[in-house]
């Protein structure tokens, strides 16, 4: 049953979140470097730094500072952020909220650019255009995003003056300065997934076009362009689902570059202060969310795999 | 085919409509009374008192905060809450005349007991310990009356009434039981609206102020991790100020007069290519000269900060009373430093660590720091620690380098030589005894004892002061007022205009 497949899955999938987070403090915990110290600065005592250390609870065993820390991250409670004493869990919340727009408007993007224009590239691929288009997805590919960035900053921002250079506004201060503040850092994001997902579609497509069904569509009078969508798309889909998956991961990582070449108050800012702060509470609670959201991005594409395709399905049933 | 291609048209369309649909709402803002201040180093929190960190005093200090008395221009203190104020013979009590007309943002006076409040606490255990120690040679504080307020001292102390012009000497209105450390308030020309965390600081003016008006409506301070994104926010015309160009060698950037007006002027940091006096052979007086003669500072300025930065020579910035011009002590002489390492015994060589910690100004300083010193013969082990936990903790606490490169950007730190537990381990009795004494001195005493101590500390190579970093900031043309050198932690907005 394609049920307990999905049952199975998600087994697995709690039993590595479980590791990950166990991983994760581990490693922060195995950082060099003592908050304590950080926080007293260049005038601090090694007394003082003692004293402020069990204050901060950092004298406890590991495994009792691993279980309060992870019982309290089921229910969104991370403590307290060592460095400017106020809850975590907010802190997080209000980021987050940063970067799930920079990362959802980025993947949208870059599926919208890369359908067409993978699609053409196929179609047309014995062609200039065609061509054209395949070269420039390989050239956008080999882009960092945060370059993409601080061109795009050059042109639009500082030349043409037409979009912020960088910040943030929240939707609900004005919904325009919001989107105008997120064109740049999302088309930024969205030049690089644009070009390695329309390489997927350009390669699945030139597949569906060699398919006997997709000679047999044409041959009952379907055109190309027709029997590409009506039989082609739900194919490409499937390899399509897993490469937005996987790359969602990667985005993820991007958009912490992003969001310093942008002066975004998103995750990955609030990351990397918080590394060099050694405000460990803050990186478990960051790292947490984000190995999370990527075992449950790829948990996600596992469960959407079985209800696209019909065959990994049959798969299942058999055994 | 046709089909595919109005796809791709209609991709393109909706595309280039949601380009337009925001483009359109992006007004430039042409009101001049508000002031966009592009800043580095955001608060870890905002009451001073509890926080430690520069960024907290950089937004707070004089513009929503202020102090009974405050340093001008040339260094001498003079008079903000407390008009006047007058000292007992031995110098040991002060009596503070509070101005009559001072108010706080809330409408009510600043009395003589808001005052003792503030200063209790400060002193308080609530402080940080950095706070605290201002205090320790507070013996009483007390209120006489509605205006006057007393302060016992247990000894003379010139550095204590200097303190009471920085972020330990702030008052804080009492009404307001509002948690300071989320909702200032204070007595100054602005009052704090709003901390977006991770991006920016919004202030308003004070519109009952008692002194000289505010003049802007709204000042924000935005903050960026990254210096680059805070230049070109500033070309795009996102920004009116860049409070302190981090990069100096971004500063052609803005080379556009008709736009831009840039300041050049002094900072409190030294730069300090500092010695472990532990370490055996740095011990060795003819071991700090030789380096001291082995770098080529001017050079280092040119090579590693765009050739911006003073050359100073001893621990103290131009902007000190006791200033003089020690950076001809020990001149480039690599001659001279091979014959003073041959002398002290290391003419076959010397090995030496140097841990740098990883800021803008660290690993290049070192290459070069180590270049030079290869070239006396003296094999320099160059590593690069991250900051600050990493440096803090094996250079700083453990004392576990011979030298490493740091900027020193506390204000009046000359005396952090005098302590010899601290990293470098520098101990001189007499330098020490100079600072106890310039400390309880007269004003004239003290000049001229910190002028001899800073003498010492330059004679006897305890370190060598590689550069002061510059103060650099930038603004449009229509600003005006901004003071080049920085002699505060404040990034004080009340000489700042608008052209009109």
């Amino acid at each position: 049953m394609a049920l307990r497949r999905v049952g199975e899955r998600a087994a697995w999938l709690l039993a590595s979140l479980l590791l990950a987070s166990l991983l994760i403090f581990a490693a922060t915990n195995a950082l060099p470097g003592d908050v304590a110290q950080v926080m007293l600065g260049t005038n601090a005592t090694p007394g003082e730094a003692a004293r402020l250390r069990a204050e901060l609870g950092l004298d406890q065993p590991f495994l009792v500072r691993y279980m309060e820390w992870i019982w309290g991250a089921l229910r969104f409670d991370f403590g307290e952020s060592y460095i400017t004493g106020k809850p975590i869990a907010p802190l997080i919340a209000s980021r987050l909220a940063v970067s799930a727009w920079l990362i959802l408007f980025g993947m949208i993007v870059a599926v919208l650019i890369a359908l067409p224009a993978g699609a053409y590239a196929a179609v047309r691929r014995r062609h200039a255009d065609g061509v054209a288009v395949s070269a420039l997805s390989q050239i956008g590919l080999a882009v960092p995003a945060f370059w993409a960035g601080i061109w795009l900053v050059v042109i639009f921002a500082v030349n043409l003056q037409w979009l912020p250079a960088g910040g943030y506004v929240t939707p609900q201060e004005s919904v325009g300065q919001w989107l105008a503040h997120l064109v740049l850092p999302v088309t930024s994001l969205a030049i690089v997934q644009a070009s390695i997902i329309s390489r997927y579609v350009r390669g699945s497509v030139i597949e569906v076009l060699h398919e006997d069904y997709f000679r047999t569509a044409r041959a009952v009078g379907w055109s190309r362009t027709g029997a590409l969508m009506r039989h082609g798309l739900r194919n490409t889909g499937i390899s399509l689902l897993t490469v937005i998956g996987l790359q969602l991961a990667t985005l993820l990582v991007g958009a912490i570059i992003i969001e310093q070449v942008f002066a975004l108050p998103g995750l990955g800012s609030s990351l990397l202060l918080a590394v060099s702060q050694r405000d460990l509470g803050v990186v478990q609670a960051i790292v947490l969310l984000l190995v999370w959201a990527v075992l449950a991005i790829n948990f996600l594409v596992d469960v959407a795999y079985q209800l696209i395709d019909p065959r990994l399905r049959r798969v299942g049933d058999d055994r | 085919m046709r089909r595919a291609r109005t796809l791709g048209i209609v991709a393109a369309l909706l595309l280039s409509t949601l380009l337009g649909a925001c483009t359109q709402p992006l007004e430039q803002d042409t009101g001049a009374s508000t002031l966009e201040i592009g800043a580095t180093g955001e608060p870890a929190g905002l009451d001073m008192i509890t926080v430690s960190g520069a960024g907290t005093p950089f937004v707070l200090l004089y513009n929503v905060y202020e102090t009974l008395v405050k340093l001008d221009g040339d260094g001498n203190i003079r008079p903000l809450l407390a008009s006047e104020w007058t000292t007992s013979q031995d110098n040991t009590v002060y009596t503070f005349t509070l101005d009559h007309g001072a108010r706080f943002a809330s409408g009510t006076d600043v009395t003589a007991a808001a005052v003792v409040a503030s200063f209790e606490r400060s002193r308080s255990d609530e402080a940080t310990d950095q706070i605290r120690a201002k205090w320790a040679v507070v013996d009483a504080i007390e209120a006489i009356g509605d205006d006057t307020v007393e302060v016992t001292l247990t000894q003379a102390s010139n550095r204590w009434l200097y303190e009471m012009t920085g972020p330990a000497g702030i008052v804080a209105d009492p009404t307001g039981d509002a948690d300071l450390n989320t909702s200032p308030a204070g007595s100054g020309p602005y009052e704090f609206v709003s901390w977006d965390e991770g991006a920016s600081i919004e202030l308003r003016a004070n519109d009952g102020y008692w002194g000289t008006p505010a003049r802007f409506d709204e000042v924000t301070f935005r903050y960026y991790a990254d210096p680059n994104a805070m230049n070109t926010a500033m070309l795009a015309g996102q920004l009116d100020i860049i409070s302190n160009l981090t990069t100096p060698q971004a500063i052609e950037q803005f080379a556009d007069e008709s736009r831009f007006k840039v300041y050049e002027g002094t900072t409190d940091g030294e730069v300090v290519l500092g010695f472990n006096h532990r370490t055996e052979a740095l011990q060795d007086l003819k071991v700090g000269q030789a380096i001291n003669h082995a770098i080529d500072r001017q050079a280092l300025v040119d090579a590693v900060w765009g050739g911006k930065g003073t050359l100073i020579g001893s621990m103290v910035p131009p902007t000190d009373p006791w200033y003089e011009d020690l950076s001809d002590t020990y001149p480039y002489d690599p001659d001279e430093a091979r014959r003073l390492l041959a002398e002290a015994g290391y003419a076959d060589g010397l090995t030496l660590r140097l841990r740098v910690p990883n800021l803008p100004y660290g690993p290049p300083s070192g290459r070069f720091v180590a270049a030079q010193l290869e070239e006396v013969g003296i094999t320099v082990e160059l590593d690069e620690l991250e900051f600050p936990a990493r440096w803090l903790e094996l250079v700083f606490t453990n004392h576990d380098y011979d030298m490493t490169v740091v900027a020193h950007v506390e204000p009046r730190d000359l005396d952090a030589f005098a302590n010899p537990d601290y990293y470098w381990g520098y101990d001189n009795p007499r330098f020490q005894r100079l600072i106890a004494e310039a400390d309880a001195g007269t004003w004239e005493e003290q000049v001229t004892k910190l002028q001899e101590a800073a003498r010492i500390l330059a004679e006897d190579a305890a370190a060598d002061w590689l550069f002061l970093l510059p103060n650099i900031v930038v603004t449009t043309t229509d600003i005006s007022g901004i003071q080049a050198n920085q002699i505060s932690l404040s990034f004080d907005l009340t000489t700042i205009a608008a052209r009109s």
